[in-house]
């Protein structure tokens, strides 16, 4: 409370050296800032900002090269806006997880977090973040901005908790130099089910187990995910009352993946990270993975390499992605000056995703990714197509604990400790627990 | 000290000298509070960051405890309920996380007490490029456990890894799940603490061997100890509180086997090499419910608390 009333005052003294610009503020500032709800509301919603300059924390878990280029374009952006300083705090995005509500509710987390859309209702049922639909409407920002799949993937009870700058899907790498061993068009990778069952038979005859199936979630299991749903199976219930990932597609899919190994196109016990690895060092001729592969595979100029949208395997297309999302992150002692300064960032950035998707992401705005310079980033615009059919995880709260129980299922039948029925069966009496657990905790 | 005065003071049949018995009760109201002012550094440390954080976990473990939802409901026992009865979501997880603990400690505690007292004997010798071998011996034991994770994890992959090339090129079977199936995967979870700790312990060992008095080498040799005798009955008694302090501190560090696992066998085949700290940072930090997660970590150090104290008892028993 005396820190409040400390940073209050002196924003005060600040306001007033600033002169008439800044009292329009001031005034907000003064209203709202007891109650942290109406944080939410603060500023005009990300167009500009003109009060005090604030220093804004923000956190990331870009680790790897994209974490770079995000510094860039935060230093570009402060060297834009006199008045908005934003400094970025990177952690591995598990400790990011688990560090952020426990920095949060002691008063030393950031105003602005990035996150994974699969966790925004976690978080925003958990009161960490706060709304952002004046954003979005201040901004005229709208469905028809960003892909559907994502723009609606940043909603919690109709209410807007993230703005998405990027979507990352899974795409097809294939290795050229294998192919053209086999005698496979290296420029015409597979796209239907026919088409790749006898490519892995070509590449058999060559020698090559062509399709590493890996039991971990990376990459394996995101696989097994993308195929469940070309199957036009689901992870759960429209209401997310109960898992259905056991129901007969599911079960065809993960038999379909299996049966890989079974018939000789994968070896048995893949271990993390060694499908990627034989993929680079020519012993694998496929692999699905993720799009942020594409940055580490230019960085290995004797692979010769290509990337395509999953082939479809099942009754429809169909890619696991997931979207990194901005959040405002709710703040004990609510400063509406850092608010609307965060919206401001959040609105830019957004803007300025093309330079975002050389960190090899495909950009969440409509307009960066079909103008003419995205389309020039090959590999990434590859993948872009994907956007209109990628699985999203729905938007409920807890959810990431159940799906590491789907993606544990997947693993006991990838070893070939259960059959795919048993696995996934078992998985899903589980998962139906933590869905009723969750629903006691959050209370939906 | 007092009682050494007294003692002394009596065998010398001299009177008190005057003024001494007051002066000694000064000193003795001085001495109530002078052990506890002694002690206070170490006790306001362990109260704020040892014992209070203790008691505010069990606090937590009676409540449904989020550390961000608002309300957090005392339920008493509950959260301990979930964990036996059958139909709670944690039920299966948790019982096999302990298995998973119980099986690694079992198979490990008894590799990290033998191995390393091997290695400490024959560190203790005299013999050229000791000092070399005690240093190589320990090197592991630097590593960080991330570090000897991927390490392993690489090495002993099924397809990729270097283990299982050199078995191929000596005509053993070179397709060994190392990491993704059981029992291999405790084989290589086992094997690989063994291979980092064990210096640790030989040079705890080696310490101890140092401290065992050569006159009683020589006595049992004069009385014609062979080499075994010389070892079962001077090296073994010696090296007792060693052992005991050895086996208890290796029994808490199996107990507490999280990283290998984590890195190195990612849990897999399924969740069964899982371990039981694994599980609570999971529940506690993945899952933010806080209060089952303490409710976990309240009932493995208890379980652990009789482990060490029949450990002791053991030990104590053998020495009386």
């Amino acid at each position: 409370m005396i820190q409040n009333e400390m940073s209050r005052r002196r924003l005060l003294g600040l306001g007033v050296g600033l002169g008439a610009v800044a009292s329009l503020t001031l005034a907000g500032c003064g209203g709202g800032s007891s109650s942290p709800d109406r944080a939410g509301s603060a500023g005009n919603g990300g167009k500009d900002y003109t009060g005090p300059k604030v220093d804004l924390k923000l956190w990331n878990g870009f680790t790897g090269g994209d974490g770079d280029i995000f510094k860039a374009l935060v230093q570009q952006f402060n060297s834009e806006h006199q008045n908005i300083a934003v400094s970025v705090v990177t952690y591995e995005w598990a400790d990011y997880y688990s560090k952020l509500p426990g920095a949060v509710s002691s008063g030393n987390g950031p105003d602005i977090a990035v996150m994974h859309m699969d966790q925004l209702a976690t978080f925003a049922a958990r009161g960490t973040i706060s709304e952002l639909d004046d954003v979005a409407k201040n901004l005229e920002l709208s469905e028809g901005d960003f892909a559907p799949t994502v723009w609606k993937g940043g909603l919690y009870h109709e209410k807007r908790y993230g703005i998405p700058l990027d979507m990352h899907p899974l795409g097809f790498y294939y290795n050229k130099a294998v192919m053209q061993k086999a005698g496979l068009d290296p420029n015409k990778p597979p796209t239907t089910r026919d088409e790749y069952t006898a490519a892995l038979t070509e590449l058999k005859k060559s020698g090559v187990q062509g399709f590493w199936v890996s039991p971990f979630q990376f990459t394996g299991g995101m696989t097994f995910y993308s195929l469940l749903h070309q199957w036009g199976g689901k992870l759960f219930d429209d209401e997310v009352a109960k898992a259905t990932f056991n129901s007969d597609p599911a079960v065809e899919a993960c038999t379909w993946l299996v049966d890989m190994i079974k018939q000789g196109h994968s070896p048995a016990n893949v271990g993390q990270d060694a499908d990627y690895l034989a993929f680079k060092s020519g012993k694998n001729a496929f692999t699905w993975n993720g799009i942020w592969q594409i940055n580490d595979l230019k960085k290995s100029p004797n692979v010769q390499w290509g990337v395509a949208p999953l082939p479809q395997i099942g009754s429809q297309q169909a890619a696991w992605a997931n979207s990194h999302n901005f959040t405002i992150v709710k703040q004990r002692a609510a400063n509406e000056n850092k608010v609307s300064g965060a919206k401001v960032f959040i609105n830019w950035l957004s803007q300025h995703s093309l330079d975002w998707a050389k960190g090899g992401q495909v950009p969440a705005r409509k307009t960066v990714r079909e103008s003419g310079e995205f389309k020039a980033l090959t590999e990434v615009n590859a993948l872009a197509p994907e956007l209109e059919y990628a699985a999203f995880p729905p938007a409920t709260p807890g959810l990431g604990e159940v799906v590491l129980t789907f993606y544990n299922a997947f693993n006991e039948a990838a070893l070939n400790k259960k059959s795919p029925k048993q696995a996934l069966d078992d998985g899903v009496a589980k998962a139906n627990k933590q869905l009723e657990d969750n629903r006691k905790k959050y209370g939906n | 000290m007092a009682d050494v005065i007294e003692v002394g003071a009596a065998r010398d049949d001299a009177p008190p000298p005057p003024g001494r018995t007051r002066r000694r009760s000064v000193t003795e109201r001085g001495n109530r509070a002078t052990p506890y002012l002694f002690l206070a550094p170490y006790l306001v440390l362990f109260g704020a960051f040892g014992l209070a954080p203790i008691l505010f976990g069990v606090w937590i473990s009676l409540h449904q405890w989020d550390l961000q939802l608002p309300n957090r409901p005392f339920i008493g026992l509950g959260n301990y309920r979930d964990l036996f009865s059958s139909d709670s979501a944690i039920y299966g997880d948790w019982w096999s996380s302990v298995r998973a603990t119980g099986t690694f400690t079992l198979l490990s505690v008894p590799l990290l007490v033998v191995i390393p007292l091997g290695l400490a004997l024959l560190l203790n010798e005299k013999f050229p490029g000791r000092t070399f071998f005690r240093a190589a011996f320990f090197a592991p034991y630097v590593l960080g456990v991330a570090v000897i994770g991927l390490l392993w994890r690489f090495l002993l992959d099924a397809n990729l890894g270097l283990v299982n090339l050199l078995l191929g090129a000596v005509g053993l079977p070179s397709d060994t799940p190392w990491v993704t199936d059981v029992p291999w995967a405790w084989v290589s979870l086992v094997g690989v603490t063994v291979w980092w700790t064990s210096g640790f312990n030989a040079v705890i060992y080696l310490a101890g061997l140092q401290d065992i008095a050569p006159e009683l080498y020589e006595a049992a040799q004069v009385d014609g100890a062979g080499r075994w005798d010389r070892f079962r009955h001077v090296t073994i008694p010696g090296l007792r509180p060693v052992m005991l302090f050895v086996l208890t501190t290796t029994i808490l560090a199996s107990a507490n086997v999280f990283g290998q696992a984590l890195l190195i066998t990612q849990g897999a085949p399924g969740e069964q090499t899982r371990t039981v700290v694994w599980r609570i940072v999971d529940e506690g930090l993945r899952d933010y419910d806080a209060g089952r997660a303490a409710a976990m970590s309240v009932f493995f150090a208890l379980m652990l608390a009789v482990v060490s104290v029949v450990n002791f008892r053991l030990f104590r028993y053998r020495e009386d």
